[in-house]
């Protein structure tokens, strides 16, 4: 199938809005992968972490928000400690789920976790589910 | 030339061997060579060293040279190619006539392409004792001299022709400076703004016009044409043709009065045929020289009878109907070629509908189309209805890197002027999209990549890794085909205008005077240099040097710096008060030469004529570079390359094959 892409204002609008709440500027990715290379949960991705911000250049909400991928990212920031352009992916990728849910239910809140498991989880874990799943 | 010298049963000579480090001792066991060689006859002495191109190499070969009143040497090394220019001035140092040395190459033609060391020894022995055969043979010979006129032809008025004749003309040399179109300026005063710094194409060319033009050592002829060229470095006669302007450009005021009555319309080529311009015109208000030209071809005759129109007007009688063709004909010592480039046609690639639709347009129309003195006044309008564009599409490689269909090459500047076009579309229409397809961005270059970054980052071009499969119309828009390979995803783009990235190619007008001059060009038609590395603004013809677009694509600054070398160059050969040619040449022996004229057709440099008069061939010994084609080619054994004749070839191999 061939996909149209619009100029239109709507592609714009959420090229816009990804920026705007993610604070990066997703054109600046120049595709080199380095993301994705060292991803620590890119095996288990539907699409890699720079097939998402390439999606978001294109323009094409529904790839992007049809994907596992957003899920599956751990908030562990490798990618943003190693990307050559400055880019944030974590944010991007937080931008997107924002946009997924923008009804602000929560999915997930700390009293869901019982309190023997609590002890064992590393706290990034509690970080990453709540920046994932609350609102 | 050659001087008098020993017989070959009195000749001494010496042999050295390298080790060239391990890269010929590592296979060939050198000091077996050099005892193997010891009782040769004709060798006096041997011997091997570690680098013998070092400083106390080439020492011991001097001192050697001296003590053992040696009458030639046989250096076992490298490639001739690399040192023999080396040994022959150590030799010239020890009194020795540089003639006389032999460069036995055993290193690139055995030591690099064997292993067997065994085997490997010897053959170096056999490559050597042939030399020994050819040095005892070897004569005496003393560079052929000639005298060099100097003052310079420089074929173009484009940024380069005008960079290399200023230059020369600063170094204190005539120059005379020949552009075929009624102004200099070339292509790049058709350029809107330049890469990566913005600057206004006309703006910073133009002072470079302007001293041209007032340069008390430059004689500028424009509306000129090169007609054909004889002679040789240091030596040429050119005949320089003069097209008729049918103005006289002193008496040409500019009150432009027949321009606005001439009825005769037809595109200008200025503005890429975008726009209209009358049979009497000025190319583009900064032309130089300043006057109207009057279009042979367009007016309606040429005869008062007819129209006329223009030279009622006229004030100051410029206009002269009766106006000829004329040859002059000029004496220079050296030429530089900077004829420039042309673009791809858009025909060749139908899919792209560039000859179909009229939004679909070149990278020089959309430089048009962007500068402010364009046919839009910098206002970026599609050329069918005059809308602003909304979406732009660009499209990069067309007909570049295409070895199967197109040229297999690339075009070098696409990719920076893509980005170009793309970040000044973006500044003048905001609210419109620019899209652009690449295969790879190659922007090498001082401030270029930082350029490409800026495009994406700040002025949100998006770049679609991709060709694109074709582009056509649907209502007033044209759609584009193409792939995403990042994402795997075939895209489809609604454009108001396509801008196609067409490759640079040789220029087509002056393919015939290349093949006039002689000159040598590579298989896609650009002027081929004598050296890709080495001597990259040269000609392998002497005395013609390369500067610009006539040599390949290349991007301003590249082709400036390419010029003010070739001027550079072409100051080296003028600081001299008479040239030295390498007496390595091929003459005639009159008594055994049939006039067969086999060798005239052979000779790639034009050094041989058959003198009808006598019935044998006659040779201008500095056009003969030496290359010995002839020789080969001769049936009767009269074509004789000095130091290089047949007896001394066939020793050579006698040498080889004996055992």
């Amino acid at each position: 199938m061939r996909v149209k892409l619009k100029a239109g204002p709507e592609q714009r609008t959420f090229i816009d809005r990804i920026e705007e709440l993610s604070g990066e500027n997703v054109f600046a990715c120049y595709q080199c992968g380095r993301c994705s290379a060292g991803c620590p949960m890119a095996s288990e991705m539907d699409l890699l972490p720079n097939q998402i911000i390439r999606l978001v250049q294109m323009g094409l909400l529904e790839d992007v928000l049809r994907s596992k991928t957003l899920f599956l990212c751990a908030s562990c920031f490798t990618c943003e400690s190693r990307c050559p352009k400055g880019i944030d992916m974590a944010r991007v990728m937080e931008a997107v789920r924002h946009i997924l849910d923008p009804k602000g239910k929560d999915a997930f809140g700390p009293g869901e976790i019982s309190p023997e498991l609590a002890k064992e989880l590393p706290q990034q874990v509690m970080v990453a589910l709540c920046r994932k799943f609350a609102k | 030339m050659t001087v008098k010298t020993k017989k070959k049963e009195d000749k001494r000579i010496g042999l050295f061997v390298c080790h060239c480090g391990v890269n010929i001792a590592g296979v060939v066991d050198v000091k077996k060579v050099a005892e193997a060689l010891k009782d040769t006859p004709g060798v006096s002495m041997s011997t091997d060293y570690v680098y013998m191109c070092s400083d106390p190499g080439q020492q011991m070969i001097i001192d050697t040279i001296k003590e053992k009143h040696l009458d030639g040497i046989i250096v076992a090394a490298c490639s001739p190619t690399l040192h023999e220019k080396t040994f022959q001035e150590a030799a010239r140092l020890a009194g020795l006539n540089p003639y006389q040395i032999e460069i036995a190459n055993i290193r690139e033609q055995n030591s690099w392409v064997h292993s067997d060391k065994d085997k490997a020894t010897k053959k170096a022995v056999k490559i050597v004792k042939s030399h020994v055969a050819k040095a005892i043979r070897n004569e005496n010979l003393e560079p052929i001299k000639v005298d060099v006129k100097k003052r310079a032809l420089v074929i173009g008025g484009g940024v380069s022709g005008l960079q290399a004749a200023l230059d020369i003309a600063d170094h204190g040399y005539e120059v005379i400076l020949v552009e075929k179109n009624p102004s200099i300026g070339g292509k790049m005063i058709q350029l809107s703004e330049t890469f990566p710094t913005l600057d206004c194409s006309q703006c910073i060319l133009t002072p470079k016009m302007v001293e041209v033009s007032r340069h008390p050592r430059i004689k500028l002829l424009t509306y000129h044409e090169v007609d054909s060229v004889s002679g040789f470095i240091g030596n040429f006669k050119v005949r320089i043709k003069k097209k008729p302007r049918f103005v006289d450009e002193k008496l040409c005021n500019l009150c432009g009065e027949c321009e606005k009555v001439c009825p005769q319309i037809v595109p200008d080529e200025f503005n890429m045929g975008l726009s209209f311009r009358k049979a009497i015109y000025m190319p583009f208000p900064q032309a130089i020289p300043g006057t109207y030209t009057l279009d042979e071809d367009h007016c309606l005759g040429l005869s008062p009878v007819r129209c006329g129109k223009c030279k009622d007007v006229c004030e100051p009688r410029a206009i002269d109907f009766d106006m000829k063709e004329t040859i002059i004909e000029e004496e220079v010592g050296a030429i530089v070629v900077a004829t420039g480039y042309d673009l791809y046609t858009m025909q060749a690639l139908g899919e792209f509908g560039g000859e179909k639709y009229e939004d679909v347009v070149n990278g020089l129309e959309f430089e048009r189309i962007l500068s402010a003195s364009g046919p839009t006044g910098g206002v970026v309008r599609r050329p069918s209805d005059g809308k602003v564009p909304k979406s732009v599409v660009f499209v990069q490689c067309c007909g570049s890197r295409d070895t199967e269909k197109h040229l297999p090459y690339c075009s070098k500047i696409c990719c920076m002027y893509t980005a170009k076009h793309a970040m000044l579309y973006r500044h003048r229409v905001p609210d419109g999209q620019a899209t652009v397809f690449y295969i790879d961005v190659r922007t090498g270059g001082k401030a270029f990549d930082e350029f490409y970054q800026r495009t994406v980052e700040e002025d949100k071009v998006l770049y679609i890794r991709g060709k694109v499969s074709k582009v056509f119309k649907e209502g007033d828009k044209l759609i584009v085909w193409g792939v995403d390979t990042l994402t795997g995803k075939k895209v489809e783009i609604e454009a108001d205008m396509v801008v196609l990235a067409m490759a640079m190619v040789k220029t087509d007008g002056v393919q015939d005077l290349l093949k006039k001059l002689k000159i040598s060009t590579d298989i896609h038609g650009f002027v081929a240099e004598a050296h890709p590395k080495l001597r990259p603004v040269e000609s392998l013809n002497a005395g013609f040097f390369l500067a610009g677009c006539a040599h390949g694509p290349k991007d301003i600054p590249e082709a400036v710096s390419q010029a003010s070398a070739a001027a550079a160059k072409v100051g080296d050969l003028f600081a001299q008060k008479e040239l030295s040619h390498e007496p390595t040449v091929v003459p005639v022996n009159d008594e055994l030469c049939s006039g067969c004229g086999i060798c005239v057709t052979m000779c790639p440099y034009g050094a041989r004529t058959l003198d009808p008069s006598k019935g044998v061939v006659d040779v201008n010994e500095i056009l003969c570079e030496g290359c010995g084609a002839c020789a080969a080619a001769c049936p009767c054994g009269a074509a004789q390359q000095r130091n290089q004749t047949d007896d001394q070839i066939f020793s050579m191999l006698r040498a080889m094959l004996r055992e």
